[in-house]
């Protein structure tokens, strides 16, 4: 299977040679570096760095799309300590882009990083690298090393008399760390729990000193942008919705893998590009967004273009990108059994919503999906959410009620038939036929 | 100031206030767990959740900043369903197991559920089961009621100044532990069962003795340390069953040290005398007041007679009440003798005082230095709250500097440490002074040569605004202590800061206000030993632990030909060198007065009867006044007597006069020791005779039997290790002993605590050591 197949590559530009093209000097080659560069020897001001992110309406790719340049913008002006952090926990199922970038091009993210740095007057970075992907870890420190010996991090990079030192961090593996304040606190040496918000990460973040961060693609792009310019980087996706982005396609495709599209590409397209469904089976539902993302059948997904406006106005997220694919083989209070049980298992413990909530919520769904579901049940359910929903310190508490509405919206049938006859909607042998779907999901891997 | 609405309150608060100080302010409760006004705030329980107008969502009242115009509903439907739904999801997991629960009666979680919770449950899954956690003697644990709010991990990490609680694992596996193996051994450990909204943290001591609902709760003042924590004494058939403390943010705060806390048990020690006992023909015989005292005053009266008052001696408790201290004095003087002292483990007496040796300052200012020297104190252990004020003043940018014996663990960062033996510790002193003189461009003629580490410290100290010098117990025991004092006002001179006295005990500032020292040429503590008098009233004291040198006090009270002992417990020493042994009631059992290290006089009534025939100290001694037909002994009340003491007229003054540090016609003796010096410290649990007598808290590890201690190089000295026996003594009978190594300890020096049985006849609290391999 390709490595990457994408439309009008920008980010993924370099991943075709595989292992062999992710070292300093291929980067180089394909313009890397040149955003930089240039910035630090025509002495560009900050404030327009900032302003071309702006421009380019690039959203957050690490899940909630907040946009870059306004993020950057909320950092406290002047000197003093401040940090730049980049976010590649993730842990989301079904996400598994940002491992990419730093597999095939870690020097997208550094570049981005240290421009980062240089537009919020920050002299340390972090990159917060999920626990369980060591190699990953092993080469983006290599990469660090090759911009040390070439001059692009330390002191007075390109003698233009900014700092900027870049260090990686490891985690392990704990979703909840993929959370800006919780990874926070893991990199201070504590117990990965978010923070109460306010005060955001800009005004008191990493040792309490102002912070930016971002997810790893949203940094990997900050070259693309500057090169060819903010304006055109907008005009490449749509209105609101700047540029290219990664979607780890998964599930019950053909070619299941990483896929570079224009935002606002029709979701059809990116089926096609991922060898349309598997076995000929027809497709049941999407999850668009990563886990946390609520389901959407077909016929409303297929209607949907990849963007942030209007996965939304379908009644689900973007998030990370990570479409999770369903053909019809799949039993829908299987899925939520499994999604139920991550975020039951992740929660962090701490506020008393989530901690009590998510296992409360796993339980019942556990129950029914094993034959012992109560009529009360789904109505259950939907109030445990939303009891929940909004009133936790972080969002994995929507989270994890997300996916519940999700389906109870759109598949609410297949709930009671489960209740009522204490068994699946969905055939056995029909289920047996996509069998390989639970444990692709599990891994959150492409083949 | 901002303005905002709450339940159509309208009210202004100020700026940076939360949602939750407003509604205070206004007397609107809102339900919460995680919050505390201590603590940080953690916004984890959720109970708190309100409704705030154009918010989408429920917030917080505890972590919400009020925002000038804000309108907040704390009923409405919105906040009111959230509330409850919290409520729910704490009670799934919950045991409900509030018939057997310590805390039934006096639970948040109990209290709240009544008003937010549901008759039923709609959680029908298998509960959650937490093992317990061994916290050591003092707390007990049910963790499966614990509903995770982490006040008590925030206190531990944020007040008592080291994480020893943490939340381990995630999700509904959370738990509270404390490090592996570990137990909680803070000297503030207690506050964590106040803190604990439910029943997950309750006081072992306590378990299963009473129902908060059967318990009397009467007010009363601490009688150890010189803060004079404000206490609640709980007590169910006359028998004190619990102490908690009563809020005072000028001294304890909401807080109590475990000290303070848990010494009670000692009220219900076996070793509490019921009756008068008096010896004859070397046999004790339990006898009835009258006879009691009648002998007492003729025994007196003889020896007066016979030898002449000088012949008298009072050894007098710090820990005694003002009234009691002060009618012993009174006695005294009444027969003609000026012999009394409270100031039991002083040594040097040399100078003159121009008043009452105090603090220097109120307690509550000590938040507010920004600059402090703490000189030979045993912080942490001796004045338990004081450090922890210190703790958070020093989170606000306060820099703290110590010079000292032993390198303690204070818990808190220091600007700067000189760690020398007793000996050097003048010369160290006089370094700093010269430095901070230099710094200043000051005059001053000591002559020492100043080291880094002490113009370091000098450098922090003329940094700041408002500096301060404490002197610790250890600086009041040295045996240069009027040097240490001398240099110290020279130092606060320069520096144009204060300084004062960390009290070491509840009256140790009474003691001066009752005149329970010479007022004129008597003898002090040390001379009345070093001089042995031929009858000694000892009241509420065990010379033999309390005393500088307990081998001396000894054997002055055993050549005596009369020894009166007024105390709530007998020992066997005082069997030993006594001739009457008379009940007097504990501080719970009596009314009286503590004038504590900032001068302010606090009175307190008896929260309990008197045990058997006990008496209160004062009564005890206003008849005994009347027997031996002495002036002015006729007292209605002890307010009466407190009154006088305070020498002026009815009412009680919030503070004591003539306070006042300056001692002048000091010889500062700068020389430098040599030999094996002792750095006696006296642990928490072994400072006063009812703490002595605590069993819980003699199971803590502050309680740990003495050992010899050494740091490596003076370990190798001779030619032992850690675990091994030694032979050590100090002018007394040697005592073996095990090695152990300190490394906070200066070379040549032998740590020993004093206060307990093993150490009581080694010898004197400071001077020269033997040792030897045993
Ligand atoms: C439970 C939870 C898990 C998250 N995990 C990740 C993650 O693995 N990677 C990531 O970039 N953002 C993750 N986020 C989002 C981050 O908190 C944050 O919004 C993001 O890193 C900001 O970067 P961006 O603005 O570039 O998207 C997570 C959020 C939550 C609530
Ligand atoms: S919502 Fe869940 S994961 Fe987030 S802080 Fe609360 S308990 Fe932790
Ligand atoms: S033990 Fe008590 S104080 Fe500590 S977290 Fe649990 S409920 Fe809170
Ligand atoms: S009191 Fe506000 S969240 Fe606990």
């Amino acid at each position: 299977m390709a490595l990457i197949e994408a439309i009008n590559p920008l980010l993924s530009a370099g991943w075709g040679k595989g292992d062999a093209g992710w070292g300093i000097g291929e980067y180089e080659q394909r313009g890397g570096y040149q955003a930089l560069k240039r910035i630090l020897t025509e002495k560009i001001a900050p404030e327009q760095v900032i302003a071309e992110i702006k421009a380019s309406v690039l959203r957050g790719r690490g899940g909630a799309g907040f946009p870059t340049g306004l993020k950057w913008s909320f950092m406290p002006k002047g000197s003093g300590e401040k940090y730049v952090v980049c976010n590649t926990d993730e842990g989301e199922p079904g996400t598994f882009k940002d491992r990419d970038i730093l597999r095939y091009d870690p020097h997208a993210v550094i570049e981005g990083m240290i421009i980062a740095g240089y537009s919020v007057g920050a002299a340390r970075g972090y990159n917060y690298i999920h626990g369980e992907i060591f190699e990953i870890y092993d080469r983006f420190e290599q990469a660090l090393a090759e911009a040390r010996a070439t001059g692009y991090l330390g002191g007075n990079i390109l003698g233009s008399g900014f700092d900027f030192e870049l260090f990686a961090h490891h985690g392990w593996g704990a979703y909840i760390c993929g959370e800006e304040s919780a990874l926070l606190e893991s990199i201070e040496g504590k117990k990965g729990q978010p923070r109460f918000k306010p005060p955001f990460p800009a005004s008191f973040g990493l040792y309490g000193k102002p912070t930016t961060i971002n997810n790893t693609e949203t940094f990997a792009s900050i070259p693309f942008v500057l090169r060819i310019g903010g304006e055109a980087y907008l005009n490449l996706g749509k209105p609101n919705n700047g540029g290219t982005k990664l979607f780890s396609v998964s599930g019950h495709v053909n070619k299941p893998g990483n896929y570079e599209v224009p935002m606002g590409t029709p979701f059809a397209t990116l089926l096609e590009m991922a060898g349309g469904m598997r076995g000929g089976r027809k497709l049941k539902a999407v999850i668009p967004g990563g886990s946390s993302s609520p389901v959407l059948p077909a016929n409303i997904i297929m209607d949907c273009t990849l963007d942030y406006d209007s996965i939304a106005k379908a009644g689900s997220m973007l998030g990370s990108g990570a479409v999770i694919v369903m053909d019809e083989s799949v039993c829908m209070v299987k899925a939520l059994d499994r999604l139920s049980y991550f975020y039951y298992e992740e929660s962090c413990g701490q506020c008393t919503p989530c901690r009590e909530g998510t296992g409360w919520l796993y339980k019942i769904v556990h129950r029914i999906e094993h034959g012992q579901g109560r009529a009360e049940d789904l109505d259950l359910l939907l109030d445990v959410g939303a009891n929940i929903c909004g009133r936790t310190i972080c969002a994995l508490g929507d989270a994890a009620v997300m996916p519940i509405q999700g389906m109870l919206r759109h598949f609410r049938a297949e709930f009671e038939y489960h209740v009522e006859h204490r068994k699946c909607l969905v055939p056995a042998e029909l289920q047996k036929a996509g069998s390989t779907f639970h444990t692709r999901m599990m891994a959150g891997a492409p083949c | 100031m901002l303005e905002l609405e709450i339940d159509g309150k309208a009210l202004q608060v100020k700026e940076g206030s939360t949602v939750i100080d407003a509604a205070h302010q206004a007397g609107i409760y809102i339900p919460h767990f995680c919050y505390h006004k201590k603590l940080s705030i953690a916004a984890n329980c959720r109970m708190c959740l309100v409704q705030v107008e154009k918010a989408p969502k429920p917030l917080p009242a505890c972590a919400t900043p009020v925002t000038n115009g804000m309108k907040v509903f704390t009923h409405s439907d919105l906040a009111i369903k959230a509330q409850k739904g919290v409520m729910e999801f704490l009670l799934i997991n919950h045991p409900l197991d509030c018939p057997i629960c310590d805390q039934g009666g006096e639970c948040q979680l109990q209290d709240l559920a009544v008003g937010y919770g549901s008759s039923s449950s709609r959680y029908q899954e298998e509960k959650r089961v937490v093992v317990n956690k061994n916290l050591g003697p003092l707390i007990s644990t049910d963790m499966t009621r614990c509903i995770n709010c982490t006040r008590c991990v925030r206190f531990t990490q944020e007040i008592a100044g080291e994480m020893e609680l943490g939340q381990a694992f995630r999700g509904d596996r959370a738990e509270i532990m404390p490090f592996i193996e570990k137990t909680v051994d803070s000297e503030l450990s207690g506050n964590i069962i106040d803190l604990c909204p439910v029943g997950a943290l309750t006081a072992k001591p306590f378990r299963f003795a009473a129902r908060t609902w059967e318990l009397a709760r009467r007010k009363s003042i601490s009688p150890h340390d010189g803060l004079g924590g404000n206490l609640v004494v709980q007590v169910k058939h006359d028998k004190v069953l619990r102490v908690l403390p009563l809020e005072n943010e000028h001294l304890n705060e909401c807080w109590l040290s475990d000290k303070d806390r848990f010494s009670y048990e000692g009220l219900n020690s076996p070793d509490r005398l019921t009756k008068p006992l008096i010896k004859q023909g070397g046999a004790w015989k339990e006898v009835e007041w009258n006879q009691a005292l009648d002998y007492v005053a003729h025994a007196m009266r003889d020896i007066v007679k016979e030898h002449g008052p000088d012949a008298v001696g009072a050894i007098v408790s710090p820990h005694g009440t003002l009234e009691e201290m002060y009618l012993a004095g009174k006695l005294m003087r009444g027969l003609g003798s000026d012999n009394i002292d409270c100031r039991l483990r002083q040594s040097d007496f040399s100078g003159r005082r121009a008043g009452t040796p105090w603090l220097g300052m109120k307690i509550a200012e000590i938040n507010k230095l920004d600059r402090v020297l703490v000189v030979c104190s045993f912080l942490r252990k001796d004045h338990p709250l004081i450090a922890q004020r210190l703790r958070q003043a020093v989170k606000r940018g306060a820099q703290v500097s110590v010079i000292h014996a032993a390198d303690e663990d204070l818990l808190m960062k220091l600007a700067g440490k000189i760690i020398a033996a007793p000996s050097q510790l003048p010369d160290r002193l006089a370094q700093i002074t010269k430095a901070v003189a230099e710094l200043k461009g000051a005059t001053c003629d000591l002559s020492v040569a100043v080291g880094a580490e002490a113009r370091k410290i000098a450098e922090s100290l003329v940094s700041g605004q408002n500096a301060a010098i404490l002197l610790g117990n250890l600086a009041q025991q040295h045996a240069r202590a009027s040097t240490l004092n001398a240099l110290t006002q020279q130092l606060a001179g320069y520096l144009g800061g204060r300084f004062g006295f960390l009290g070491e005990a509840a009256n140790s500032v009474g003691g001066y206000v009752a005149k329970a020292v010479p007022a004129g040429d008597g003898l002090d503590a040390s001379r009345m030993l070093t001089e042995p008098r031929k009858a000694y009233l000892v009241i509420g004291a065990e010379p033999e632990l309390d005393c500088a040198d307990g081998v001396r006090a000894t054997n002055a009270l055993t050549r005596a030909d009369s020894v009166i002992v007024l105390s709530p417990f007998k020992s066997a020493a005082a069997l030993a060198y006594a001739d009457a042994i008379l009940p007097v009631a504990p501080f719970a059992e009596t009314s009286g007065s503590f004038v504590n290290t900032e001068g302010r006089v606090q009175s307190f009534q008896a929260v309990n009867r008197p045990l058997g025939e006990t008496r209160p100290g004062w009564k005890v001694l206003r008849v005994l006044g009347n027997l031996l037909k002495l002036d002015g002994f006729d007292f209605a009340s002890s307010e009466a007597v407190r009154d006088e003491a305070l020498g002026g007229g009815a009412g009680k003054p919030e503070f004591a006069g003539d306070l006042d540090n300056i001692i002048a016609d000091v010889a500062i003796d700068l020389s430098p020791g040599g030999g094996i010096e002792r750095v006696a410290d006296v642990p928490i649990y072994f400072a006063d005779a009812l703490v002595r007598r605590a069993p819980s808290l003699q199971k803590t590890k502050d309680a740990v039997t003495p050992a010899a201690r050494m740091n490596a190089a003076t370990l190798a000295k001779f030619g032992v290790k850690a675990g091994e026996q030694l032979k050590v003594s100090g002018g007394g009978t040697p005592a073996t002993l095990v090695a152990a190594l300190d490394v906070g300890l200066p070379d040549d020096c032998l740590r020993l605590a004093a206060g307990h049985a093993t150490t009581a006849a080694v010898g004197a609290m400071s001077g020269a050591m033997t040792v030897e391999k045993a």
